[in-house]
């Protein structure tokens, strides 16, 4: 049994005493989704670039090469591990190109215009934001401005040069930065929330003044759509082995997997 | 399910949070990841603490939130101001009940329930509970995809104040009951942030009741 008690150092994944001979295993139809993962005997902690611990529960699993299409979940806690997308960077970058646009057609196009009483005017997404600070509520305007402007455009803008940095790899180490910020702002990117906000805040107020919905509101319901596909289709695990690691090593994974499935050829 | 589980902290390795990548580090101290620099812990530094800490501010806060007003309308020289609630009662009453439900449950319910539900959490995974783990991981998971729609009030405010002030009959002013609202709102979703799902499933692990 090897613990950390009998390995007295930090060693490379791919070290050759780790590796163990790979077992063949079977799928139904090649795009079968689910299957079941094998799991670690007590003991047997072999660790290969296939190794993952689940993120929500640390077991520790294999994961075994994936067909297209297929995904692999945790067998203790549904977890969703990892997806084997062909072209998924592709998609992604194709994804993210048009949600950006999408972002700054909202961000930059009036949201709604108003009439009353004969008089017209029309608010943007950040309008929200500044009126709340000229009406003396400074600490929400910085909140919404963060939640509805800085966290989409941040997250879009940090995967977006990601996604274009790893399509050479080894991508450089701030690649890596870059994305976990990324990350760090999906979370509090809130352009659905909004949206279902600014819905409420039109029936509210429909009997004052006629409100005509303007091109930033189509082009934010589009950003949602679009968001949610990125978020549905992101696969952290394929970027990750693409970026140069921090300690000056090159990625060791092959990074033409839609050719070769992972862990068949190394 | 009957092969023992064995979790990476358990066998020696640490999982890095940001990459995924595993590392067996020598020391107790688990250090850097190697592949992204992050800072590398067997389970979230101080889960626990942090998030009751955030847990309970947010219960402090949820009090002046529903009992302050949220916007104060001025029209015709008197102004009127109005708590959520009354937000809620104002769109029921302006027939457009499923806007209210909807403002309702994700500026009353959601917030209150994801202090119980973490508090719930918290008290299991202190007292080494080992039943109902995947009940506890799905709640866990549901408390951290629902977060951000309470967030839905203070838009709703901030667009109806941005929206009135184009109309020259009548202002709208936030009240101080939005900044406790919105408090209660990043409370809750850095408790949830800083809550480790992985301390849910050690217990169950550690008295042999095997998860799987």
């Amino acid at each position: 049994m090897r613990t950390a008690s009998s390995t007295r150092s930090c060693r490379r994944l791919d070290d050759p005493r780790d590796r163990e001979p790979r077992r063949q295993v079977r799928f139904g139809a090649p795009w079968s989704v689910d299957f079941q993962l094998r799991h670690f005997v007590r003991g047997e902690a072999a660790l290969s670039h296939e190794t993952l611990a689940c993120r929500e529960c640390d077991l520790l699993q294999e994961i075994p090469p994936l067909p297209p299409g297929g995904k692999a979940r945790c067998p203790r806690c549904g977890e969703t591990l990892v997806s084997h997308r062909p072209k998924a960077l592709d998609r992604l970058l194709a994804l993210t190109i048009a949600a950006a646009l999408a972002l700054i057609v909202a961000n930059t196009m009036p949201l709604m215009g108003l009439e009353a009483v004969g008089r017209s005017a029309s608010t943007t997404i950040i309008g929200g934001a500044i009126e709340m600070w000229q009406q003396g509520s400074q600490i929400t305007a910085v909140i919404v401005a963060f939640c509805a402007v800085i966290a989409p455009a941040g997250h879009v803008a940090f995967l977006l040069v990601v996604l274009i940095a790893v399509r050479r790899p080894p991508a450089p180490r701030w690649v890596g930065e870059l994305l976990r910020s990324a990350h760090f702002m999906e979370p509090w990117s809130m352009t659905e929330v909004m949206m279902l906000g600014i819905l409420v805040a039109l029936v509210k107020i429909a009997e004052l003044a006629t409100v005509i919905p303007g091109i930033g509101m189509y082009a934010a319901g589009a950003f949602v759509l679009l968001i949610a596909a990125i978020i549905a289709t992101f696969e952290p695990h394929e970027i990750w082995s693409r970026v140069q690691w921090a300690d000056g090593t090159r990625p060791p994974v092959p990074w033409d997997r839609d050719q070769t499935p992972a862990g068949t050829t190394r | 399910m009957s092969v023992a589980t064995l979790s990476a902290a358990r066998a020696g390795i640490v999982s890095c949070l940001t990459c995924g990548l595993l590392s067996r580090p020598a020391a107790a101290e688990p250090g850097y990841c190697r592949r992204c620099g992050a800072k590398l812990a067997w389970r979230k530094h101080h889960s626990v603490q942090y998030t009751w800490a955030f847990l309970i501010a947010a219960a402090i806060c949820y009090i002046p939130a529903n009992a302050l007003p949220v916007l104060g309308t001025t029209a015709l020289g008197s102004t009127e101001f109005d708590t959520i609630i009354g937000g809620v009662i104002f769109l029921y009453k302006t027939g457009s009940w499923p806007l209210a439900l909807i403002v309702l449950v994700a500026s009353i319910m959601i917030p209150l329930g994801k202090i119980v539900a973490l508090s719930w959490l918290l008290i299991t995974v202190q007292r080494g509970w080992a039943r109902n783990a995947h009940d506890r991981a799905r709640l866990y998971r549901l408390v951290e995809f629902i977060g951000k729609w309470s967030m839905l009030d203070v838009f709703v405010d901030a667009f109806t104040v941005a929206l009135v002030q184009l109309s020259p009959l009548m202002s709208v002013e936030p009240g101080l009951g939005v900044v406790f609202f919105m408090a209660v709102v990043v409370l809750t979703m850095l408790a949830a942030q800083s809550f480790d799902p992985r301390l849910i499933w050690d217990s169950s692990a550690e008295r042999g009741a095997h998860g799987g």
